[in-house]
């Protein structure tokens, strides 16, 4: 059997250079100003819309985070009302899962998945912006909870019952409109992007061709059509019991508060599953490409995602194991879910191998790759622990769960979606990113998110808990290091926002192929790409032994 | 149209049309759950969910041999003005004997209200084997003000009752019943809430 190479492609003809108003079906003027961006179908500007969408809804998540540090900076009630700061903290999560991390992934994946298959455009163009203007819809609504009479939304952004709906403050109606439609946006654009994947790759490119980070976003879009449908119907049942009188989840009359939690997290594990896995296809793209080698084992890593993804649906109950399961469950629960451990150390093992022996240089998206190797990996190590139901009991709902997930969320998922913004940047706007000031935002963030996240794990172990506005005094001084690692980190990321305007205006010219090791099709358009290319399809020519 | 395009274009709405349909049929399975978790609780008895119907008395032979404490715990709820209290605390059964305990309900305000007492067994493994011959918990419960009812449990435990099990804790907690069939549909969630 010949050995599993990685796709290596070439382009035989690429009539890629189609300039903006020549288009064949882009006869009428196009309409200027603001109408522009509400009515545009073109994956590029809807991809860039939902970029920047993601980027004021991480600063205004972001903020939140800052108002929950600014409290616990020390021990004692200070700056907030304990009522306001649980606002604070559900809002902060609720508002980066739903409205920074999964859109700028979905921004990033209107960008290139059609770039990346030799794709016009995305399958479906108008659902696509329909998809990108209901999240405004939603996150406008859901911010203006806040303002509304008993406060917005205050039960944890697990919202459990019956925290959000025997007490739940009256805003709650509209927190579950607003999830409604956010999630109708993901299942339309996961619609989207599975039409586009599967119908549109360019002649000649099979599934095993396609570049990972293609492979894990339809993967993760089979999760979303899979788990958002669920989310979307537990949150009705709570509408109901809020509205109608059922009790879905109320005891009094024959419901069960459990129940939410395992439909919830039946949803809920997949979810931080779809926010990881478009993060694994990024980086993906970028070792090889700074390792000046192909990826090492290409088939094993899409085999690896698909197994994550299927066993992410067997492993929700590891966060129930205090609710008094059986014994046999918490077995079956903690063992399936250090399964899991084991296709993502194939990732790891994957990226590793790549950089073996690689010529390896550090532009600024291979910082951020790198950074995400490492940090990630200490994430899955945290998530292991907490695995061990027994020692759950204990790390259960302290910060060391906190510890745990914004290891894997922040240094994961958002540094690869930092890598590929200035991996990408070249191509979207013909400049490469000021090095220099990207390489200060880069150092900062590291050790911005260290100094925040790592002390969490010591304060967890140690028992401080989640989600409350005072602490014991042993905990004050890894609060205040956290505190300051976080203002650190919020304010570094100013620097982020200053490189893309530059980035935007102007900077070093870049040519198409703007990474020497770039390998994949995006690389073959000119930079910046022009609004419409790959009208028609570039033969898609394979180089290597076919498998 | 180029025959490419058409082809791509038939393929596509098959995709979306797949798609819809799990997105259809995952938004069915949500509900079905609820059904589905309750069938599979009671079955098994996890969750100590008792049955909510009344059993009759099986006559098999007392285990003599054997002693099994049975302790009962009453919760009263936020939102119901109720006291619930039990004549004993703690008793000793054998597998197999009925016995009875009584249970008292008082209402400390002046109007009527609904209540209901809502059962849980642990250990879960205990669950299907508590045979609830008569229990208040079968049914919603109106005090009129100021009212005190005294109401009996009999139960039985089963012959089969696991071994290793020697204390069985039976749970009751109060919950406020709105009484939506007379169109009183009094939703006091929020101003739940902020008594709290
Ligand atoms: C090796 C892989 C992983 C393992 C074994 C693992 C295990 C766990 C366990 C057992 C918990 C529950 C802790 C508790 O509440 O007591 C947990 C919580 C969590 N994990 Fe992971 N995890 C892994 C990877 C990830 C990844 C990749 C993500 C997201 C990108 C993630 C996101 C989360 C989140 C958000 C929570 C907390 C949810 C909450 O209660 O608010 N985990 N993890
Ligand atoms: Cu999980």
């Amino acid at each position: 059997m010949a050995p599993k190479l990685p796709p290596q492609h070439s382009l035989q003809q690429s009539s890629t250079a189609v300039a903006g108003g020549q288009s064949h079906h882009e006869h009428h003027a196009q309409p200027k100003g603001i109408m522009r961006w509400l009515l545009t179908t073109n994956h590029k500007e809807i991809g860039s819309l939902y970029l920047i969408f993601s980027l004021v809804m991480f600063f205004i998540g972001g903020i939140f985070a800052l108002v929950v540090r600014a409290e616990l900076f020390q021990p004692g009630l200070q700056l907030v009302e304990p009522e306001f700061f649980n606002q604070m903290t559900t809002m902060h999560g609720l508002i980066m899962v739903f409205a920074a991390v999964m859109p700028a992934f979905t921004g990033l994946a209107n960008w290139m998945i059609p770039l990346q298959i030799g794709a016009p455009d995305m399958a479906l163009p108008r659902l696509n912006n329909f998809s990108f203007w209901l999240l405004p819809v939603a996150f406008i609504l859901l911010l203006s909870t806040l303002l509304m009479p008993g406060g917005g939304p205050n039960f944890g952004w697990t919202f459990y019952a019956p925290l959000s709906t025997t007490y739940a403050p009256p805003s709650t109606t509209f927190f579950i409109l607003a999830l409604h439609i956010a999630g109708i946006s993901s299942i339309l654009g996961a619609i989207n992007i599975i039409a586009t994947i599967l119908n549109m790759r360019a002649p000649g490119m099979r599934m095993m061709d396609m570049p990972l980070f293609v492979w894990t976003w339809l993967i993760t879009a089979f999760l979303l059509i899979a788990v958002m449908p669920v989310l979307a119907g537990v949150i009705t049942m709570m509408l109901m019991d809020i509205n109608f009188g059922t009790s879905f989840f109320d005891a009094a009359g024959g419901g069960d508060p459990v129940l939410f939690q395992h439909l919830f997290w039946f949803f809920g594990h997949p979810e931080v599953y779809i926010m990881i896995l478009p993060a694994f296809g990024i980086v993906s793209a970028i070792i090889p490409t700074f390792a000046r080698k192909r990826l090492f084992g290409y088939a094993s890593m899409v085999y690896a995602t698909a197994a994550i993804a299927l066993l992410s649906f067997l492993v929700w109950a590891h966060h129930m194991f205090v609710v008094g399961l059986p014994l046999t469950a918490e077995l079956f629960f903690m063992y399936s879910t250090m399964l899991i451990a084991v296709p993502t150390g194939v990732k790891v093992f994957n990226w590793v191998t790549t950089l073996f022996r690689g010529s390896i240089s550090f532009e600024p998206p291979m910082l951020f790759a790198l950074a995400f190797v490492v940090l990630f990996t200490i994430g899955g190590f945290s998530g292991l622990m907490l695995a061990i139901a027994p020692a759950d009991f204990q790390y259960h709902d302290t910060y060391f769960v906190v510890a745990h997930f914004h290891y894997v969320l922040v240094p994961g998922a958002i540094f690869a979606i930092m890598a590929g913004v200035y991996y990408w940047l070249p191509k979207w706007t013909g400049h490469y990113p000021h090095e220099r000031l990207a390489q200060c935002h880069f150092w900062c963030s590291v050790v911005g998110v260290n100094l925040t996240f790592f002390p969490m794990h010591f304060a967890g172990l140690a028992g401080m808990p989640r989600r409350i506005p005072d602490y014991a005094l042993q905990f004050a001084d890894f609060n205040m290091l956290s505190s300051i690692g976080a203002f650190f980190f919020g304010v570094s990321q100013l620097i982020f926002v200053l490189v893309v305007v530059l980035c935007v205006k102007g900077g070093k010219k870049a040519p198409a192929k703007a990474w020497e090791g770039a390998e994949d099709l995006e690389w073959s358009v000119p930079s910046p790409a022009p609004l419409h290319t790959f009208e028609t399809p570039p033969v898609f020519h394979r180089t290597h032994p076919s498998e | 149209m180029t025959e490419y395009e058409m082809v791509r274009k038939a393929g596509v709405q098959r995709t979306v049309i797949r798609s819809v349909a799990a997105l259809i049929g995952m938004f069915a399975f949500a509900f079905a759950l609820v059904p589905l978790y309750d069938v599979f609780c009671r079955i098994t008895g996890l969750n100590g969910k008792v049955d909510t119907t009344a059993q009759a008395i099986v006559h098999e032979e007392v285990d003599q041999s054997r002693y099994v404490t049975v302790q009962f715990i009453t919760r009263g709820s936020a939102g119901l003005p109720w006291q619930m209290s039990v004549a004993t605390r703690q008793m000793r059964v054998h597998p197999g004997q009925a016995a009875e305990v009584e249970f008292t309900f008082t209402n400390n305000s002046h109007q009527e209200s609904w209540g209901r007492a809502v059962p849980s067994v642990s250990p879960s493994n205990a669950t299907a084997h508590v045979r609830k011959v008569s229990c208040f918990c079968f049914q919603e419960q109106l005090l009129q003000g100021d009212e005190r009812l005294t109401v009996p449990l009999v139960f039985q435990l089963s012959r089969d009752l696991p071994e290793e099990i020697n204390t069985i804790t039976l749970v009751y907690t109060l919950y406020p019943v709105h009484n939506m069939a007379m169109g009183a549909s009094v939703n006091n969630n929020n101003t739940l809430g902020d008594e709290i």
